[in-house]
């Protein structure tokens, strides 16, 4: 049986989910027409609106359902600048961290490029731990000029946990609007939008067993933005484009059943990481774990070998039916070394070095002890591949 | 056999990976990253590096039913491939970039790989042969499709990596019924066109592609006399045998065209000359190597043939070693041969060994 430790990447659909999904599927009608068949379909479309409310403490018109990650990071990094930067011209600065998604960093580096935005980005430790003092200091000289922060909630590689609320709290005195992505925190650890100060939050249901392609930008009512694409301004008139309602159904079954879940799985999640540290380090006495010392994820366990080549590692665990990422997956397939592990101070080589485990809910014990018996053998071997670089 | 797969995303290396699991082996695919920046889409007629020629690897993988994955050898790409190429412009010699690919990185930091990862064998898409002789060893051949024979870029294999190479399209006849066979097994790649420039040159201008990593000055061009003619904007980049682009201004005294005959990186001066200036009768160089097993008696002249561009003739020549030299006497004068250049050595269609070329000798003056 194929082992899979890469949720983080994307998770298996639950059977609830894909049920659901398939029998809303076939409901016919566009939630923005006026008929009986619309009416249903709107039906659909709100009773997983609330849901999601529900699930991670919003009011039910801050969900704005979207495409996924991708969008909601764009949509509220971009819409928030924009609208700022519209009323407000020196406001100009978005604040960040190196260790952010790509969705995050590229948005705001487009912006950088071709908007006239600046970026500052705040400093962090090497176990991934961001500096708040520094960033205490820095709106102290700084805040009439930020526009925006956005600050991933949980990192998606490494599994840092940043303290979110304090950093709201920090931002709030300068009336700084601040953007979270959630993702890789969602169903991991207690995500509460109202109590975490958020201006705006990215969410995503395929990472929790639900499908591809929905996610949602949960948006606080008094927040503004401007909208990135433009239409027919289905959600709240920011985020335009037909309503799926059978994606945002998925969505709330997913989002509903993974915190329903969260404190246990996480429980259950700990005992298998520690498992799996302490196996791995008992082979690999050289090996690094990632922010082991930093508040972190409990479905999430990063690696540095010195010496050991990712693609190496993967090969050879992936032959022997055990599938787990080198960091994040990519386009070209390319393993270059990633930021987020250069962020924490790692040179070139190690940043090549790297196996990123993600558990989730389909995670049994079984899949970690067969990692665990596989994991000698793929470890040598990338060893000695290693050395065939000069 | 456990064999790796090396897949460009062109035709051959397809078609290779296909015959290799035909031929019973378990085949792995990967495609090999040469730059962390890669363009989008395929232009011109390069090949393998962009995230499309990647694409088109994968799913001729996926077609073939083989795992397939994609290394990232940028680095050791950059280091041993195109810093080496800019490094020898630098001093004023002509490399091939895909023989020192093929020495360095597949059949060198790709192979290592997959022997330390536990293949048996590297397979790829050229067109050569590996045969055995009476005694057992493994020889290297030109391919049956002369038109497309790929035994020249081969000639830095050595004995061990013969042992592990693989070339299942050592026997076919030419490249349409390698095209054909693509067709068959429905693999979309089966009329992507043929690559021949230099991969990691966009423009396949060479000259402009160096001009921003080696700087230029102002330099003469000087006859075999030393009487400057012209001058140049930078010696870098110019060829042995060029005729275009040098600008001289007025014609030769005898009304014959003028050749580069040879390039003074340190004293920043190209030479040129008449036509038969170039005509060269003896090359040596000193990183050498034997493909396969070297010859019994390497110090005395023996009888062999020469070639010394990828898609040129061979021709008859005398080959022995002398010190620490690979000394290759040519039967006929050749011309335009310019050092950095390899200098194959066939036993009819046996690759037997290789040179890369320190220095050249006129057939008609001393060496310029």
């Amino acid at each position: 049986m194929p082992v899979y430790l890469d949720h983080a990447a994307t998770s298996p659909i639950r059977a609830s989910v894909l049920e659901l999904y398939i029998a809303t599927l076939s409901e016919i009608g566009n939630p923005a027409s006026v008929h009986s068949f619309g009416q249903h379909s709107r039906q659909i479309l709100e009773q997983a609106r609330e849901e999601i409310a529900k699930a991670i403490n919003c009011d039910r018109n801050e969900v704005i359902f979207t495409s996924g990650g991708t969008e909601s990071d764009n949509l509220a990094i971009k819409g928030i600048f924009w609208d700022v930067n519209s009323k407000e011209p020196n406001k100009k600065v978005i604040v960040s961290a190196a260790a952010e998604h790509h969705a995050v960093l590229d948005a705001i580096n487009w912006l950088v490029d071709s908007q006239n935005a600046e970026l500052y980005l705040i400093p962090s430790d090497d176990q991934g731990v961001l500096d708040i003092a520094a960033l205490e200091r820095y709106l102290e000289q700084n805040a009439s000029r930020v526009a925006l922060l956005s600050v991933m909630w949980a990192n998606n590689e490494i599994g840092v946990i940043h303290p979110i609320s304090e950093i709201t709290k920090i931002a709030k005195s300068y009336q700084i609007p601040v953007h979270s992505d959630a993702i890789a925190a969602l169903g991991h650890i207690p995500v509460d939008f109202a109590e975490s100060g958020l201006a705006a939050m990215t969410i995503t249901g395929h990472k929790l067993g639900g499908p591809v392609g929905s996610g949602a930008l949960i948006l606080r009512r008094d927040q503004k933005l401007t909208p990135v694409n433009h239409g027919g301004g289905q959600e709240r008139n920011l985020r335009s484009g037909t309503s799926d309602a059978s994606s945002a159904a998925a969505l709330a079954l997913t989002i509903t059943e993974a915190v329903s879940e969260q404190e246990d799985l996480a429980q259950k999640h700990q005992i298998m990481t520690q498992r799996l540290i302490a196996g791995v380090k008992q082979i690999a006495s050289d090996v690094i774990v990632s922010a082991e010392k930093a508040p972190r994820l409990p479905n999430n366990a990063h690696f540095r070998f010195p010496g050991c080549l990712g693609d190496s590692l993967l090969f050879l665990l992936d032959s022997d039916g055990v599938s787990i990422s080198t960091g994040s997956a990519c386009t070209a397939g390319v393993s270059g070394p990633s930021h987020v592990v250069l962020s924490l101070g790692a040179s070139n080589d190690e940043a090549m070095g790297t196996l990123r485990i993600t558990l989730g809910h389909s995670t049994k014990d079984q899949d970690i002890e067969a990692f665990l018996e596989v994991f000698p053998k793929a470890y040598q071997g990338a060893k000695k591949a290693g050395l065939t670089r000069r | 056999m456990k064999v790796l797969a090396a897949m460009s995303g062109g035709v051959d290396s397809a078609v290779a990976a296909a015959r290799a699991v035909e031929a019973g082996h378990e085949v792995v695919g990967v495609h090999l990253a040469l730059s962390r920046m890669p363009g989008t889409l395929r232009t011109g007629s390069r090949g393998c590096c962009t995230v499309e020629d990647s694409m088109d690897a994968q799913r001729a993988a996926n077609k073939i039913g083989i795992p397939f994955y994609v290394w990232d050898f940028s680095e050791r790409f950059k280091q041993e491939v195109v810093d080496d190429f800019i490094s020898e412009y630098q001093a004023g010699r002509t490399p091939n970039p895909c023989m020192r690919c093929n020495e360095r990185i597949k059949f060198a930091a790709l192979l290592e790989k997959a022997l330390a990862l536990g293949f048996d064998a590297l397979c790829t898409g050229h067109y050569a042969s590996i045969e055995t002789d009476s005694n057992g060893n493994l020889e290297l051949h030109r391919s049956l499709a002369m038109a497309k024979d790929q035994s020249y870029v081969l000639g830095v294999l050595n004995k061990q990596q013969l042992q592990h190479s693989l070339f299942p399209l050592g026997k076919a006849a030419n490249k349409e019924d390698i095209r054909a066979e693509a067709k068959a097994r429905e693999l979309s790649v089966a009329q992507k066109p043929d690559s021949y420039d230099i991969c990691f040159i966009p423009e396949g201008d060479t000259r402009d592609w160096l001009s921003d990593k080696i700087e230029r000055t102002e330099g003469a061009i000087v006859d075999l006399e030393g009487n400057q003619l012209a001058t140049h904007d930078g010696a870098i980049g110019f060829t042995v045998g060029q005729r275009k682009g040098l600008n001289l201004g007025k014609p030769s005294a005898d009304g014959k065209p003028r050749y580069v005959l040879s390039i003074r990186p340190k004293e920043n001066v190209v030479v040129v000359g008449p036509d038969e200036a170039l005509l060269i009768s003896e090359l040596s160089g000193s990183k050498y190597s034997w493909c396969g097993e070297a010859p019994s008696n390497t110090t005395d002249w023996f009888d062999a043939e020469v070639q010394v561009r990828a898609h040129g003739l061979s021709h008859p020549c005398r080959v022995k070693v002398a010190g620490d030299q690979m000394v290759i006497a040519l039967a006929e004068p050749i011309r335009g041969v310019s050092p950095g250049q390899t200098a194959v050595i066939y036993l009819g269609s046996r690759v037997l060994g290789q040179a890369t070329i320190d220095k050249t000798v006129s057939a008609v003056m001393e060496q310029v």
